[in-house]
């Protein structure tokens, strides 16, 4: 959490120029120097693999963000001017930042991955594997809401979950006789799950690399693409490649991503609900044909 | 109740005495008197398998009941209708005795029930008989040696005097011991068992079948001490996840009970293989039970270390709730990423998930910097030559290396003639021993490394040679003849070289691409 935060659009007087003297009350002029102070902190959090432990000017600079208002304002300020969103300063997380929606920093679906611009079912794969990454790095809702937490995922444990969860609504659907072929005349109909269950896992490569466009090289993707930005760091190579989660994902998850997700579900008409509790539960002692194979995490859902 | 049921009944007849003492499974009194303990429990039992299987010679047909379980449920019933100075009604015995009976035959007349109950019970009460008892034979060996048989007589319910005349009904200590206090053990108990049976080798001098029980018992605290560990563990991440208002402490007494009766059992254990080992007079024996004290002292540790983890257990539970419970509440309600999100995603048509997974990708995967360039910085950076290499940093330290010796059996040029052998043409196979013959001419040591090869061309890697592009690849096939050679044995192996189509597979592995 932030210690100290202010909306954008309400730091007029916090200009760049060291003029905002007569419009704070609180006295303490700005000098150019502290403009400069407060831009090199927003540089700082513009590389997100940086962390102030690494880093004393960076700790130091945390340290007057958190001390001095008047600096946090400034430094705000700054990360507002150029399109950013401020989600936390601190020594854990460093100056952790966010791109708004048209700023340059941004990342767009067709930059990131080529065919997602042209083709529905990747778009949506390519999505679907960042928000499954997530949900299996914090599978219950206190390790999204408790900052020590600390995730791990597998990029062959993601697969096989989503896939898992695929396949129970594919049996599902087999019970109930329903007949979930879409039409062929409208593709956008089919169903979500469908398309995963469609896409291979895995396939063979002459180079010995994943498969770009398997499941399993979607979710690879997306969590280079994840530790990249910061917010995973890369433990091992078993199961596909395993990754502990950052501060920094964290908040991007909680204060962002979910709720702008959930925010567009809710759009759709689609009221998912919740008490509070996990949906998905630790397996029991001897559950296991019930695990998704090689997952990696000791959690599956609620039948 | 027209057939008189026995009153003697034989447990043991003969014991063939032939063998050698040594081999005898139970010597000395001290193993016989336990042995007629539980001869004894086990003939207050009989009374109870004798109604099943004289129910046939009542007149009628009474095979559907269950004659046993009314024993035993007259006895419950007698012991716990009872009072101090008096005993229990014999009618409302029966009456309580009836809705069993019914349960068991519903279609049959109440009447019937009525006389099953009376039967069983006069049965247990053993009306028949003069002294109405029971009695059971049983043997020992004497001091001397000598076998002897002995009477036991028992009763399982008796009749006592009221204070009004009448007579009443109580169940004798051995009906109380037996049929209501030692059968009612959980017969399946892993643990007891081990401890029974523990005990039970270690008086009668059996090392070795006491070290595998000693070695059970060790792995049961070995289990406690696994399930309190996951239990703390979970607590420390969530107290809740875990009932500490009856399973844990349930558990943690049953560990602490375990520990105690170990603690104690073991050290009484310990005290009797020391005296096993410093008296053993056999080599062998010496050093089993010396085997025996160091995994009695083993579970010992381990009992006490499980014991301070039980004790530390309540603390622990306490701090942590003081710290989950007065530790701030998430600011934020948690949002149930894949309860929430994912799973109401996956049914809905692809078009509008998408929407989704868009929203989340926008704001979840992070922002890049974008790398602008400057016009300048591009011609600067075109212009510049190449660094030269040893600009690039210090010099490398000459690296000590030592130099391995060369132990591969083969050398290159043996390797090198080999291949040579094999190099057969495409339409001229040859038999191994051919080839072997001609190996031998050229170097003693070369058939070895030609036969490995014959071998390793037995499955060759077609494979991989299809996706290198290899033109040719060497095989071997066995066609039963053997091979006669004086240092190898087997199959004379066909060697033949195949040629393979490169360029029809160089174009195959196009077309999927």
């Amino acid at each position: 959490m932030s210690e100290y935060r202010e909306p954008a659009a309400e730091t007029p007087e916090a200009g760049t120029h060291g003029g905002g003297s007569e419009g704070q009350a609180r006295g303490a002029s700005v000098t150019p120097g502290d403009a400069a102070d407060a831009a090199r902190l927003v540089g700082y959090g513009l590389q997100p693999k940086l962390l102030p432990a690494r880093d004393a000017e960076y700790a130091e600079l945390i340290r007057r963000h958190r001390e001095d208002p008047a600096f946090a304002r400034l430094a705000d300020a700054v990360a507002a001017g150029l399109g950013l969103i401020v989600l936390e300063v601190s020594p854990r997380a460093g100056m952790a930042l966010a791109a708004g929606e048209d700023s340059v920093f941004a990342v767009r679906m067709g930059d990131y991955a080529r065919r997602a611009a042209s083709d529905a079912g990747d778009r949506f794969l390519h999505g679907l594997a960042h928000l499954a990454a997530a949900a299996l790095a914090f599978p219950r809702p206190e390790d999204l809401a408790d900052d020590g937490y600390i995730g791990r995922i597998t990029v062959n444990g993601i697969d096989a979950f989503v896939r898992q969860a695929c396949r129970r609504l594919e049996e599902k659907a087999d019970e109930t006789g329903e007949n979930t072929d879409p039409a062929s005349d409208a593709p956008g109909l089919e169903a979500a799950w469908r398309v995963y269950t469609r896409r291979s896992a895995t396939g063979a490569t002459k180079d010995a690399r994943r498969l770009a466009s398997s499941t399993t090289g979607i979710i690879g993707k997306a969590v280079a693409f994840l530790v990249d930005s910061g917010f995973l760091q890369r433990t091992g190579d078993e199961s596909g490649g395993t990754y502990r989660t950052t501060a920094r994902y964290q908040l991007q998850v909680r204060d962002m991503a979910g709720s702008a997700a959930m925010a567009e579900l809710l759009d759709l008409g689609i009221v998912p609900v919740a008490d509070g509790t996990a949906s998905l539960v630790p397996a029991a002692e001897d559950g296991g044909q019930d695990l998704a194979v090689d997952a990696g995490l000791p959690f599956h859902a609620h039948a | 109740m027209s057939v008189a049921p026995p009153n003697v009944w034989g447990v043991t007849t003969t014991i063939p005495y032939s063998l050698p003492g040594a081999a005898r499974p139970a010597p000395g009194p001290a193993a016989d008197e336990g042995l007629a303990r539980r001869l004894k429990a086990l003939a207050c039992t009989a009374p109870l398998h004798d109604l099943d299987a004289r129910k046939a010679n009542l007149a009628g047909e009474y095979s559907v009941y269950a004659m046993a379980e009314i024993a035993l449920a007259s006895i419950d019933l007698v012991t716990l209708n009872m009072d101090f100075d008096t005993g229990a009604d014999h009618d409302q015995i029966v009456a309580r005795l009836l809705p069993r009976v019914a349960a068991q035959a519903p279609a049959r007349a109440h009447a019937e029930h009525e006389r099953v109950a009376r039967w069983v019970l006069e049965n247990l009460i053993n009306v028949g008989s003069a002294d109405r008892g029971f009695r059971a034979v049983y043997g020992t060996f004497g001091a001397d040696g000598g076998y002897v048989r002995r009477d036991y007589d028992f009763k399982l319910i008796e009749e006592v005097p009221g204070p009004g005349g009448g007579v009443y009904l109580r169940t004798t200590d051995e009906a109380v011991n037996v049929l209501v206090g030692a059968l009612d053990t959980d017969v399946t108990s892993a643990q007891i068992a081990a401890e029974v049976k523990l005990e039970v080798l270690i008086s009668r001098g059996r090392l070795a079948d006491a070290q595998l029980a000693a070695e059970q018992a060790r792995y049961r605290t070995v289990q406690y001490a696994e399930t309190l560990r996951r239990t703390l563990e979970a607590t420390r991440r969530n107290v809740r996840a875990v009932d500490w208002l009856r399973t844990v402490p349930d558990m943690i007494a049953e560990a602490l009970d375990h520990v105690a009766d170990r603690y104690r059992h073991e050290n009484a254990i310990l005290t009797n293989i020391r005296k096993a080992r410093d008296e053993a007079e056999e080599p062998e024996h010496k050093r089993r039970a010396a085997e025996l004290v160091d995994i009695v002292k083993d579970c010992i540790r381990r009992h006490t270390q499980l014991q301070s983890r039980l004790l530390e257990a309540g603390p622990l539970f306490r701090a942590e709730q003081d710290r989950q419970a007065f530790a701030a509440p998430p600011a934020r309600a948690g949002l149930d990423l894949y309860g929430q999100l994912v799973a109401p995603l996956l049914p809905i048509p692809v078009e509008q998930a998408s929407r989704v997974t868009d929203a989340f990708f926008a704001r979840g995967a992070g922002f890049r910097t974008p790398s602008a360039v400057r016009v300048t910085d591009l011609v600067d950076l075109l212009l510049t030559p190449p660094l030269e290499r040893e600009h690039l940093g210090a010099e490398m330290p000459e690296p000590d290396l030592v130099a391995t010796p060369d132990d591969s059996r083969f050398s290159e040029e043996q390797l090198e003639s080999a291949l040579d052998l094999l190099d057969l043409p495409h339409d001229a196979p040859r038999r191994l021993s051919g080839l072997l013959a001609d190996a031998r001419r050229r170097d003693p040591e070369l058939p070895y490394l030609l036969a490995l090869l014959a071998i390793h061309a037995a499955s060759p890697p077609v494979g991989t040679a299809y996706r290198q592009g290899e033109q040719r690849l060497l095989f071997a096939v066995d066609d039963g003849t053997p091979l006669d050679d004086p240092e190898f044995g087997g199959a004379d192996l066909i060697l033949g070289t195949a040629r393979l189509d490169a360029v029809a597979m160089s174009a195959a592995r196009a077309e999927p691409a």
